[in-house]
Order: structure tokens, then C-alpha cells, then sequence
């Protein structure tokens, strides 16, 4: 057992026979705060945990679910510290307000930083109601045990169940210190268990978004320039208003919104829009263009993220140089459901129901369309001076019909909240298809120099990693993640402007540079003749958490063992988020150059493992996410725009397409580690590097091309 | 003026000719739990039933129905819990949960017609719905579970005779 100091914890009264209820704070006990955060934090809590005099128990939860398990995951952590049963426990998604902290959902975060502050909110509880049950039997505290939602009289076995103590309990002071279990007396973390939501989900009941519905509420369509720093001139709706069910069509920025009674008739309206775009500026972009611009960048001087030793000395003094240019394309995040808001503006109160990734910033950007910088300012001055928070924008957080980052951005709130504001109405707006694929934030194009630096023994000595890119994060990021023993070491920045949005996509920098990295160390290993498993593992020395990740995916794989005729492998490794994964991918290659993968095997150390079925789900979404960008799609320019518009252009791996997946779990005692993002960065490698022992062919930029393999 | 049979429920309906039967199901019905992700038949997201077969509802126009009886997710399970569910969740398929209505219709069309379907028959009938969390490996599984289950089902009915 740990004992600790308790953090700021905060007893709600709800009034007279709600039970217990604890207030806490997620954000204050894991981020740097100003002063002036702290003071607002110390008396607002964002998370509650709630026993109810009628057994159950709420969790209420400031992350948003979108596929990653946290509605399970997060309340598996309090039932843990409370021995609860878990049947008691009800999980509800935590409403926006002034008195909760900043809700953003990314990075794999979600149970990086509840893992401490959850448990010992359970904790915090339970000692409350071993008290209350003490004081009612008139015995010590260590005479009460607590299993399933009940305390035990260990003298004469009577059993008070967590519902009836709740009411005393709350009159008790929370107690000063926190005593969370040993791992090894864990009953529900490291157990695999069911999804809270899940039998909704099959069951077609679980709201997203797009299914939401208020009474009088019209639906909208929009369609946005579909040329980068394009512009709209003129726009003729005069069939379009014909249809019948469409109420208006008007302009907002640079888009035409449609409004009507159902989507159908919006979207009728749309496609019959004639619209005059101005396209000046960048009618002649196209991605080769921007690769070109990206590689005639190589010569300009760069930024040095990262850098050890002495590269240029290294480098001129090596054995051998292997060079090697890759490139990585734009990617859309294609989440299954399309943009979309339900937005009313009404009496001074806007409320809106998002499935977005970060409730605040969907309240920042309705604030930033609702009222101006002067109106903001006044209100600012207003609540120093002792005000009470204006509170008349309202969030709704939908389940997310898949985010991997799109919803971090909040343009489709703008939009729904304007749209709501000029129509004077509800309204819900949905995106098409091809307004999803062609307005995306895509993860950026970027262009790679390798330069490595061989010894007598062919082991690297030297490593120099250029970059081009339109993001200095998101285009070199986990490129300094490599944990091969290589004295010599330099990560190199350039940034090449062009008009694409660019955003955070699943594992975000990492996602290009897994593949990079992990392709450039199986080129050496080739070109120093050994075993790419082999070579990799001699350089890990000093990364036993690698090392094993990697050693158990070449023993699961049976790597180097004999396979069925045809059949590749190809490994590879990377470590981002907390968390460490190894995947050798099992391939072969027709005589069209058409790869077929069939068979990943993926180890991932991810530290105290929480629910293990949840981990593997990750696993597997995570490959075939990666899969995707490997085997199937990009996003390109032409002609200044994106030329892709729907899922039968931009595709997705499918059903006869997936590889069977068998994931492998280290599990250890140190801090949890991400799972939604880390199994993306080694997939594509372990399948171009399997590429390369079956071809011979070297893949340095994705998606493979079947006829560069035959 | 249509008239639609839908879950075994008459329904009147005043929709335009060319009204897909997903936004006459989503927009004037209420019954969102099929879903819209395409709009051109790609991503098999807004699957029902007509008549017992799996259909992109997003491509079907009403005037195309007729007479025919529609059954949508919320209309799969009956009193007791569908062979599809109990396997969907013995399996833990779902991730974001998005697509996974039209993915159980679509199995369910596939089970009725075929009670033990090998992978690929899985692959052929499956690779119309498409999943961007990746669940399909668990679909796969789940699939052949309930085809078990199907079967124990007919077992115990005769059992009963």
C-alpha cells in the first residue's frame, strides 16, 4: 500500500438523500498551473464520484468517448480504490461549465493523468464509508472490510451496504490522506472488462452527434470553397431554392449555407448551387508541386530540434554513408461520422450539442462568433471586479462517431452557432461526405533526408534526420524518439509554407516518422548485411523497455523461422506517448505488385495496464488506421485543391483486406502509458520493410504502389 | 404519400420520390440508429433490411419500397436479446460505435441466408461496411459466434417441439 498526501478533494452537497458525493480535480494535480489557475482551481472540481443511497454509483467523466474505452477505462480506476461492484457503476459525461477544468480529449492522455487523482478519489471514499460504518457499530475501523459495494463487521460478519452508509458518510471530513492498494491486490485494473456503452451501441440507442434532434430544429448543409485561399465571388441559388423543403441559402465567410427541413432537401439544393469560385492564388498547386518546393527547401539553412555529438565530424569520418530521401503525404482523418452541430442561439443563450474532442475549445469558438473582442473584454474586467461568470454558452458533448484528432478542431461549431444565430433557429448542421474529405485539417506532407554514418562493424555512428514540413510539431515529431545506441545524432527543421490546413492526426508527427525512422534502420541493417531483428536489438542496450517489446514480437512472430511459401516478414519498432510497441507484420506480394498482409503480431509495453481488452482494441484499430495510409489512401492536391471527395477515392482498408492481429501485452508496475496512438508509427514499416525482404524494393513513400512492385 | 412498413410498424410518410430511405428513416421517422457516413453506397454505414436482405438505405429511394417490409436496427431485436448482440458483446467489438448498426445488419442479412459462414464468405458479405476504428477482426469472431449461438438457438426450439 502507498500512502499519500491527499490532493484537493471537495464534498458536494447535492441536498438530502443524494448520498455521497466527491468533488475533484483531474487538471490541478497534473499540469503546471499559473497562480491565478490554482486559486480557480482549488475550489472547482471537474470530475464527481457519487454513492447514491440506492446502491449505484456515478462517475462522472470530463473526457470525451470516442472508441478509446474512457467512459470504462476512467471509472475502472475509482472502483478499484472503492471495492465497488462494478454492476453499481453508471458513468456520466461531465457538462461544460465555468466550475469544471479545460476538457480536451487527445494525445492519449485520457488516463495518463486520471490514473493518480481517480484512484485516490476512490480511496478518499471508501475510508469515508469504512468511518461511517465504524462509528455505526461502535468498533475500530480496521475491524470493517470493504468487498463488492459492502462493508463487513469482521467480528460478527454484518454487512452495511455502501447506500445505506453514504448519508453518514457524507457528514464525515474527507480524510487527509490517501492509501491506494498494492498492484498486486488489484480485483478490477488489469481485468479485462466489458464496455459500459457498448450495449447501447448495438443497439442503435447511443446518441451522437448527428442524432441529435430539438423540437423546430431545421437542418443545414454548407459548402465551403473548395480552392485553398480561393475565394467566392457570386452564386446563382435560383433552382436550388426550388426544392422543395428548403427554407433559406445564404452566405456565411467564404461558404454557402442551405437551410431546410430535412438533409435531403438541403443536399438537393446543394449540388444544384452554381457557384463562381475565384481561384488565383493557387489554381497551379498540386502535391508534386509541394514535394518539389519541399525538396528545393533541403538547401535552405535549418532549425536543430535535436542533436548529440559531433554529426559533421561523424559523418566525414565514417566507414560508409547510406543516404535515403522519403516522403509522407497528406492524410484525411475520415472518421465515420462527418462534421456536424446542433446549435441554438436563443434569449442570450447559445447552446450547443458537439461531438467534439474538446468541449472548451467549442465554447471558446461559439464565444469568438457570439461576441466581440470589446464585449469579451468588458466581461473579463467585469468578473475581477467580483461578477459572477456570465454563463449563457452551454456545451453538450455527444458520443463521437470516431475523432483521431479532426474533433480537437472546432470549425463546424462556428459555423452550426452562426448559422443558428442568423436562421434565429435550431438548427443542425451536417456535413456531406465530400465537404468531410476536402475540408479537413490533414496531417502535413512532408519531405526527409536520411544521412547515416556506418562503422568497420556496419553498426551506425552517425544519424542526420532533415525535415520539410509546414508544422515544426506536427512534421517532426518522435523523430528524436529513437532510442538506438548512435552517438552522432542531429534532427534537422525546415519549414515550407503552402495554403493546406494541417492538424493533429492519430499519433500526430509520430505517425510519418515511425515509418521513417523504423525504414531507415532496416536500410542499414541491409546495407551491413545483418538480420534487421538482430541489428535492432544489438543497438538497445541501454533500452531494456525497447529491447523487450521488441524481443517478444520476434519470438511471438517466429521471426527468422520458416513460412508458408511466398510469406514475408518485416519488423519494426517505436515509442511515443508513454508507450512502447514492436509489430512484425507477415506478407506476401502478387504477381500485380498487390500486397496482402496477413498476419501482425504486436507486443506493446504500456505500463500498468488497466483494461487489457481495451488495450488490444486500440491495438487493432491502431494497425488497421495505419494500414490504411500504408496499403490504400492519401490525400493529393490538384489544381489547387484536394483531389479526393468521397470514400470510394479516398478508401479504407476493409474487412477482406484485415490481417489477423495477435497483440501481446507487457504488463509492469510503471506509470500507465497511451494506447490510442502508439501502435500507429511501426505498422507501416513492419509492412514495407516485410516489402523489402520479399522484393527487394525499398518503399519510401506510402501508399505502396502495386506497379513499383512488379 | 408513401405508406412504409417498418419494424413491423405501418407508417405514412410524405416524402419527395427521390427521398433516400435513410433520411426518411433519420429526418421525418426518428429512427437514427442508421447511420450517414457516405451517401453513395460505399461505406455500408446506413444498412437495413428490405424484405430480409441487406440495402444501402442512402441509395434507395423511397418510390423504390413498394410494398416491401424494412427492418432497421431498432427493429432487430425483438423481446429477447439477438444472437448478433450477445456475440457483439461477448466480443467487445465496438470501438466509437458508429458504424456498428449497419455492420449488424449487414451480418445479420448474411447469417440468414447463410448460417455458417466461412471467413471468406464473411469477407464477401462484410467488405461493403466499412469500419474506420478497425474493428473487423472482432466482427470476423463475432460473426462465427453467433452463428453458433443461432444455432444452439434452433437446437433448443426443437428441443421444445
Amino acid at each position: 500500500m502507498s500512502k499519500i498526501n491527499r490532493r484537493d478533494f471537495f464534498k458536494l452537497s447535492l441536498g438530502i438523500g443524494s448520498g455521497l458525493v466527491i468533488g475533484f480535480n483531474l487538471q490541478s494535480c497534473n499540469t503546471h498551473t499559473t497562480n491565478e489557475n490554482k486559486l480557480d482551481n482549488a475550489f472547482k472540481p471537474n470530475a464527481w464520484l457519487k454513492i447514491s443511497t440506492d446502491n449505484t454509483i456515478t462517475i462522472t467523466v470530463a473526457e470525451s468517448e470516442m472508441g478509446q474505452g474512457i467512459m470504462t477505462s476512467l471509472p475502472m480506476l475509482i472502483a478499484e480504490e472503492l471495492d465497488a461492484d462494478w454492476s453499481s457503476i453508471q458513468v456520466e459525461r461531465a457538462p461544460v461549465d465555468p466550475a469544471f477544468g479545460y476538457q480536451v480529449t487527445g494525445g492519449s492522455t485520457s488516463v495518463r493523468n486520471a490514473w493518480q487523482p481517480l484512484r485516490e478519489a476512490g480511496s478518499a471514499a471508501r475510508s469515508m464509508l469504512i468511518s461511517a460504518a465504524a462509528l455505526n457499530w461502535k468498533i475500530p475501523e480496521a475491524q470493517c472490510l470493504t468487498e463488492l459495494g459492502y462493508i463487513t463487521n469482521k467480528l460478527n460478519d454484518k454487512k452495511l451496504s455502501y447506500g445505506e452508509l453514504a448519508e453518514a458518510a457524507a457528514q464525515l471530513d474527507i480524510p487527509q490522506t490517501s492509501i491506494l492498494k498494492d498492484p498486486e491486490d488489484f480485483k478490477i485494473i488489469g481485468k479485462s472488462t466489458p464496455l459500459l456503452n457498448a450495449p447501447d451501441m448495438i443497439k442503435g440507442r447511443t446518441i451522437f452527434g448527428c442524432d441529435v434532434s430539438l423540437p423546430g430544429m431545421l437542418i443545414a448543409t454548407i459548402t465551403h470553397c473548395p480552392f485553398f485561399s480561393g475565394k467566392l465571388i457570386s452564386f446563382d441559388s435560383n433552382d436550388a431554392k426550388k426544392i422543395s423543403g428548403v427554407e433559406s441559402i445564404f452566405q456565411i465567410d467564404n461558404s454557402i449555407v442551405i437551410v431546410g427541413n430535412h438533409y435531403w432537401a438541403v443536399k438537393k439544393a446543394q449540388d444544384l448551387l452554381k457557384i463562381n469560385w475565384q481561384n488565383k492564388t493557387h489554381n497551379e498547386l498540386t502535391s508534386e508541386r509541394i514535394f518539389q518546393m519541399q525538396n528545393t527547401a533541403m538547401q535552405n539553412p535549418a532549425d536543430i530540434i535535436h542533436e548529440r555529438g559531433d554529426i559533421d565530424k561523424a559523418l566525414s569520418s565514417a566507414e560508409k554513408i547510406i543516404t535515403a530521401t522519403y516522403q509522407s503525404p497528406f492524410q484525411a482523418h475520415a472518421t465515420m461520422e462527418p462534421m456536424n452541430c446542433v446549435a441554438h442561439v436563443h434569449d442570450d443563450i447559445c447552446e450547443v450539442w458537439a461531438p467534439t474532442q474538446s468541449p472548451d475549445r467549442a465554447k471558446e469558438t461559439a464565444s469568438d462568433v457570439l461576441y466581440s473582442k470589446t464585449e469579451k473584454l468588458t466581461e473579463k474586467v467585469k468578473q475581477k471586479l467580483g461578477a459572477e461568470p456570465s454563463n449563457n454558452i452551454h456545451i453538450h458533448t455527444t458520443f463521437l462517431g470516431g475523432g483521431f484528432g479532426r474533433r480537437l478542431q472546432q470549425d463546424y461549431v462556428a459555423e452550426a452557432v452562426k448559422i443558428s444565430k442568423i436562421t434565429g433557429k435550431p438548427i443542425k448542421l451536417i456535413w456531406s461526405r465530400e465537404e468531410d474529405i476536402q475540408h479537413d485539417y490533414y496531417r502535413p506532407a512532408t519531405s526527409h533526408k536520411l544521412e547515416a554514418g556506418l562503422n568497420k562493424a556496419g553498426k551506425p555512428v552517425a544519424w542526420k534526420h532533415l525535415v520539410v514540413g509546414s508544422s515544426k510539431g506536427k512534421s517532426t515529431g518522435g523523430a528524436a524518439n529513437s532510442a538506438y545506441a548512435i552517438d552522432h545524432f542531429s534532427l534537422q527543421y525546415i519549414q515550407q509554407e503552402h495554403p493546406i490546413p494541417t492538424g493533429p492526426w492519430r499519433s500526430v508527427g509520430d505517425s510519418h516518422n515511425g515509418f521513417i525512422l523504423e525504414s531507415f534502420i532496416d536500410e542499414l541493417a541491409n546495407a551491413a548485411s545483418e538480420d534487421p531483428y538482430e541489428y535492432r536489438a544489438q543497438l538497445l542496450t541501454n533500452a531494456p523497455r525497447h529491447k523487450a517489446v521488441l524481443d517478444k514480437a520476434a519470438e511471438k512472430s517466429a521471426w527468422g523461422k520458416p513460412l508458408p511459401e511466398g510469406h514475408f516478414q518485416g519488423i519494426a519498432l517505436h515509442n511515443c506517448y508513454g508507450s512502447y510497441v514492436a509489430q512484425v507484420a507477415e506478407i506476401s506480394v502478387n504477381k500485380l505488385g498487390k500486397v496482402k498482409v496477413h498476419r501482425v503480431v504486436c507486443v506493446i509495453d504500456c505500463g500498468m495496464v488497466i483494461n487489457p481488452d481495451t488495450i488490444k482494441a486500440q491495438m487493432e484499430g491502431g494497425i488497421v488506421f495505419g494500414l490504411t495510409a500504408c496499403l490504400k489512401s492519401a490525400i493529393t492536391i490538384k489544381n489547387g485543391r484536394v483531389a479526393q471527395s468521397n470514400l470510394n477515392n479516398f478508401q479504407l482498408l476493409k474487412m477482406h483486406e484485415m490481417p489477423i492481429i495477435e497483440t501481446h501485452i507487457i504488463s509492469s508496475n510503471e506509470a500507465p502509458g497511451g494506447v490510442g496512438e502508439p501502435p500507429v508509427p511501426p505498422i507501416a514499416a513492419a509492412v514495407t520493410n516485410a516489402v523489402y525482404a520479399a522484393t527487394g524494393k525499398r518503399i519510401r513513400k506510402l501508399p505502396i504502389q502495386s506497379d513499383e512492385l512488379i | 404519400m408513401y405508406h412504409l412498413t417498418i419494424n413491423g410498424q405501418k407508417h405514412k410518410v410524405d416524402a419527395p420520390d427521390d427521398m433516400p430511405l435513410l433520411w426518411v428513416l433519420r429526418d421525418l421517422l426518428s429512427l437514427t440508429g442508421t447511420k450517414y457516413s457516405c451517401g453513395i453506397g460505399e461505406c455500408g454505414s446506413c444498412t437495413v433490411h428490405i424484405d430480409g436482405e441487406a440495402a444501402l438505405s442512402c441509395i434507395t429511394p423511397i418510390s423504390s419500397i413498394g410494398n416491401s417490409k424494412i427492418t432497421t436496427i431498432e427493429g432487430l431485436t425483438s423481446d429477447k436479446p439477438h444472437p448478433l448482440e450477445k456475440a457483439w458483446i461477448a466480443e467487445q467489438v465496438t470501438q466509437c460505435g458508429y458504424c456498428q448498426p449497419g455492420q449488424i445488419m449487414a451480418a445479420a442479412a448474411l447469417l440468414a441466408e447463410n448460417p455458417e459462414p466461412t471467413d471468406e464468405d464473411i469477407d464477401n458479405a462484410m467488405s461493403g461496411n466499412l469500419c474506420r476504428c478497425g474493428t473487423y477482426q472482432r466482427i470476423r469472431r463475432a460473426i462465427h459466434l453467433a452463428a453458433t449461438y443461432y444455432a444452439d438457438d434452433k437446437l433448443s426450439e426443437k428441443d421444445n417441439v
